[in-house]
């Protein structure tokens, strides 16, 4: 089969992957493709047609598409090979990517392969909620897809489970198409969404929020005929004698996101636990030579602003290695404990300054972020309010760091 | 409307579809009738896929004979329909001595049975079959077998409806009278169906079919068996079937773990006495007991490894009480002349379903004469699996279809042709949950989060549907309302 050779291949189009390709070309690297699966570029965006995307980077609040857009027309012009309808089956770890399209199956042996290929939902399976399996059962993203890009309704009566940002979205949504969200569920004694989302998508459509709640039971044969709703105690056990029924033809779950790294692992690409993406360094380079990765399927994003500005820092370091230049060697472990969710990167060289992304593990109020050596604080950073479902990023310049020792990051 | 059949099957699980198949060897007009809109919506598609070799089951009894039959012509059969099918082995493990005498007796009876292969080995044996399986002794089954039950019981279906059978689904029976010389089937939609011979495989329902003919001597007891699919990754710590020594009371194989034939693993099935037969909910007790000893027996398995459960029920004979296995009931009486009664076909059923399909004809011929059809053609050709080609193949098959080169369900790699292929299936099937069976399109990791918008679509479209009328799984279960505002 022939082999086409690419200085650089990017999997998938989402604002990771068109973010990266622009920067790249920007860098004078020509010779590159992104592979998108679906018909257009533009990712999860394309199904987002609410507004609150932008906001960091354009000072503006655009719709997904409307901001998508912007990068879609860029590499355009920028006449950046685009392939569409090419779904991506097969990665090596000495990069060689194949993909299925119409025309064929197509192979490519890359210097850099950039891995931007998302999130999947987590599903009810995989948090094994009881009961029976009728229709009516549908996760945020395929109900937010089915209404916004399909343009067909899903149901009249709804309850949610879980208050991620795509389940408050999809509360707002489901309203205004006429049907009757009863209540959002949440089993953590927080909600998981962005405070502006309960704000804009539950308070002001007056639906309930009910935390430390969850769903015990699902009922219906056919088409869902109702739920069971209880309440759970700290250790996130229902509570016998708290349920309640809720009869509703359609639930929702909006219980997390889990990064797409199916091909990654074909490749040998090292996951981490805590974020299931891979482990990168500053740079963003897995421990596959060669092969990095940006956006949702490093660790899940809450605002594509960042999602666009890590596809870009990706960028720069592939351009570079691409060029031949030597980099430095990451040697320090960056690492938390229980009061951070994840960190990325999981490793830096401390030859130079760096961002960390993170997210803590329970909301707070009035408190810091402590970067430590050994017993040695280098950093520390106040907060008026820490939630989880936000992303914090940290610059660390590089005179902070002490050693090469670990860095441990916690909550103080 | 008036149809006329020489024979009309009830049910069509993989017992009424083996039986539809086995009866298109002869001249016969024959007729299928079923509830629900597939042939696997019942038991037929909710087990462990195992073929057992035939050593749990008492000699001299139907269930010995037609599951170490069965097992034996399973590669003929395979083959002919063309499904995936392989003889992994099974270990049935124990830690003492009670154990080992109980392995033991095993062993005779499955060699008194005619099961080929068994043999009792050591801990280091063991260990060499499956280095994660624990055990000090254990009984190994060379013959036995994995299978997609789905795919079996829809091939049966599908190569009996080439040869001549017609299937009817949707067609609940909720009456029968003896008419002279033929009987009358009567459907909840108020149709009416005739026939000169009537069989009954009904699966849960076979008692309430006999009593609509008169036969009360029978109530099936249903007993729910909850299971959990692990994501294809769990399938690196398991090779072969691992099951612990029986347990005589439950009448059931006890939990246990299952490499599936599409490189998933099951965990169950439990084993609960019911008061309906069709509550197929599963339940918090039993998925926590499921985790927990799955976990045991393989503490490599994780969380994320759970991607789905789900839950069968088996049509007893024995109540909770009495526990163990009653022999499958295949009869045919004087008095209700020209009916065939198939009754409690619990598991080893999948296995058996064919020589149990052979034993029917037999009975007929008992009574006349059968015509052999010519034209039966015991070939059918599945669909392609697009994921398991070589790269060569791939680029061949794309070059011919292009078709080939979309990718809809991402988790399984399943092509938009095999999705085609599904919607227009020969039994004419029309659910998500139909294209599902067929392809494993929605079975992966992400349980439909990228396909099922696609496929819905694809239905739609191939089959000039308006969107109130794509249905799930079961026939009101409709999927969608309308169209948005
Ligand atoms: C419902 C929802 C609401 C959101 N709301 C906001 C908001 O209000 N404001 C905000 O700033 N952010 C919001 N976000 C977050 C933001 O949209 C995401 O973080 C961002 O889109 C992630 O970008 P990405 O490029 O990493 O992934 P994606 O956008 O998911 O793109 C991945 C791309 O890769 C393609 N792909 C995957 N696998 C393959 C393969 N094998 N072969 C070829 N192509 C492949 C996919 O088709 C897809 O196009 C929201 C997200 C969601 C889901
Ligand atoms: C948990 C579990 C695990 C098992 N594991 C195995 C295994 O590993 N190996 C093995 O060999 N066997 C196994 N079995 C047994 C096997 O699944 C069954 O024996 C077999 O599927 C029975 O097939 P059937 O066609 O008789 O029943 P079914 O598949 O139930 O078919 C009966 C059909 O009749 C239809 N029907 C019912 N009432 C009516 C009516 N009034 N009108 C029209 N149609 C009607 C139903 O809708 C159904 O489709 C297992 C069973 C269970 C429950």
């Amino acid at each position: 089969m022939n082999i086409i050779k690419k200085d650089a291949v990017i999997l998938g189009g989402g604002p990771a992957g068109l973010a990266a390709a622009l920067k790249l070309k920007e860098k004078g690297i020509d010779n590159i493709i992104i592979l998108e699966r679906e018909k257009k570029t533009g990712g999860i965006l394309r199904q987002c047609i609410h507004d609150g995307f932008g906001i960091v980077r354009f000072k503006e609040a655009l719709s997904g598409p409307e901001y998508a857009d912007r990068f879609v027309q860029e590499v355009q012009r920028q006449n950046i090979e685009v392939q569409t309808e090419a779904t991506v089956i097969g990665l090596t770890n000495d990069k060689i990517v194949t993909a299925a399209t119409k025309e064929g199956l197509k192979k490519y042996q890359a210097k850099v392969v950039i891995l931007t290929m998302g999130c999947r939902e987590r599903t009810r399976g995989a948090i094994s909620i009881p009961g029976t399996r009728p229709a009516g059962v549908y996760t945020a993203g395929v109900a937010q897809s089915y209404i916004n890009l399909k343009n067909i309704m899903i149901g009249k009566k709804v309850v949610i489970l879980g208050s991620g940002d795509i389940g408050l979205i999809m509360a707002r949504r489901l309203t205004l198409e006429g049907a009757e969200v009863l209540a959002v569920i949440e089993k953590q004694p927080y909600p998981s969404g962005l405070p502006r989302n309960i704000e804009q998508c539950l308070n002001d459509y007056n639906i309930p929020l009910y935390l430390s709640h969850t769903v015990t039971n699902i009922q219906g044969k056919e088409r869902l005929e109702s739920v069971t709703v209880s309440k759970v105690d700290e250790k996130g056990q229902a509570i016998e004698g708290t349920e309640k029924e809720y009869n509703c033809d359609t639930l929702i779950l909006s219980v997390g996101l889990i990064p797409e790294n199916e091909l990654s692992l074909q490749a040998g690409v090292e996951l981490h636990p805590r974020t299931k993406g891979p482990i990168v360094d500053e740079n963003l380079q897995t421990n596959v030579e060669g092969i990095y990765a940006a956006g949702n399927v490093l660790h899940v994003h809450d605002l594509v602003d960042f999602v666009s500005i890590e596809g870009e820092k990706l960028a720069e370091s592939a351009a570079k290695y691409i060029k031949g230049e030597k980099g430095y060697e990451s040697i320090i472990p960056v690492t938390t404990d229980h009061t951070i969710n994840n960190v990325v990167p999981q490793k830096i060289s401390g030859e130079q300054d760096v961002e960390i992304s993170l997210r803590v593990s329970k909301p707070s109020k009035d408190g810091q972020i402590i970067m430590q050596q050994g017993n040695k604080v280098i950093m520390m950073k106040k907060f008026k309010k820490l939630n989880p479902a936000e992303m914090i990023h940290i610059k660390l310049k590089k005179e902070e760091i002490q050693s090469k020792e670990e860095i441990k990051v916690v909550v103080g | 409307m008036k149809q006329q059949y020489d024979v009309i099957i009830i049910g069509s699980g993989v017992v009424g579809s083996a039986i539809a198949r086995e009866l298109t060897r002869y001249e016969f007009k024959i007729g299928v009738l079923e509830k629900e809109l597939d042939v696997v919506c019942e038991t037929s598609g909710r087990n462990s896929g195992v073929i057992h070799a035939g050593f749990n089951n008492k000699p001299g009894s139907l269930m010995a004979k037609f599951c170490v039959e069965g097992c034996l012509g399973f590669d003929k059969v395979a083959k002919e329909l063309d499904i995936p099918f392989k003889r992994i082995g099974k270990l049935v493990t124990g830690f003492t001595d009670e154990d080992m005498e109980i392995l033991k007796k095993l062993k005779e009876q499955g060699d008194k049975n005619g099961v080929p292969g068994l043999r009792i080995i050591s801990e280091e044996e063991i260990k060499k079959i499956d280095p994660n399986v624990a055990g000090k002794v254990a009984l190994y089954s060379p013959m036995t077998g994995i299978v997609n039950p789905f795919i079996y019981t829809i091939a049966l279906a599908e190569n009996a409806y080439q040869n001549g059978a017609v299937f009817f689904f949707g067609r609940e029976v909720v009456a029968i009278q003896r008419k002279e010389e033929c009987y009358e089937v009567t459907t909840k939609n108020n149709e009416k169906y005739y026939a000169k011979w009537l069989i009954n495989s009904a699966g849960l329902n076979s008692d309430q079919i006999a009593r609509m003919v008169g036969i009360t001597d029978y109530t099936i007891y249903p007993c729910r068996g909850e299971y959990f699919i692990l994501d294809q990754k769990a399938s690196a710590y398991l090779k072969v079937p691992a099951y612990p020594v029986p347990n005589k009371k439950e009448g059931g194989l006890g939990v246990h773990l299952t490499p599936t034939i599409d490189g998933n693993v099951l965990i169950g099935p439990s084993a609960e006495y019911l008061d309906e037969k069709d509550n197929y909910a599963a339940t918090k007790e039993v998925m926590d007991k499921l985790v927990a000893e799955g976990t045991k027996i393989l503490p490599q398995i994780k969380r994320e490894h759970f991607i789905r459960n789900f839950s069968g029920i088996r049509p007893k004979l024995v109540e909770k009480e009495t526990g163990g296995y009653a022999d499958f009931v295949i009869e045919q009486r004087e008095e209700i002349p020209n009916m065939i009664n198939l009754i409690g076909i619990e598991s080893p059923g999948l296995t058996s379903a064919v020589p149990i399909a052979r034993y029917v004809v037999e009975k007929m011929k008992q009574k006349e004469e059968l015509k052999e059809n010519q034209n039966f053609n015991p070939i059918r050709k599945g669909i392609l699996n697009f994921t398991e080609q070589t790269d060569e193949r791939k680029a061949e098959l794309i070059k011919e279809n292009p078709n080939y080169g979309e990718i809809i369900c991402r988790c399984e790699s399943i092509t938009k042709q095999e999705i085609l292929e599904a919607i227009h299936n020969p039994l004419g099937v029309e659910t998500v949950t139909g294209v599902k069976n067929r392809t494993r399109a929605m079975m992966g990791r992400c349980q439909g989060g990228y396909c099922q918008t696609r496929i819905a679509e694809l239905i739609i479209q191939e089959k000039q549907k308006k969107v109130e009328e794509v249905i799930y799984s079961r026939q009101q279960g409709k999927m969608f309302v309308g169209g948005v505002r």
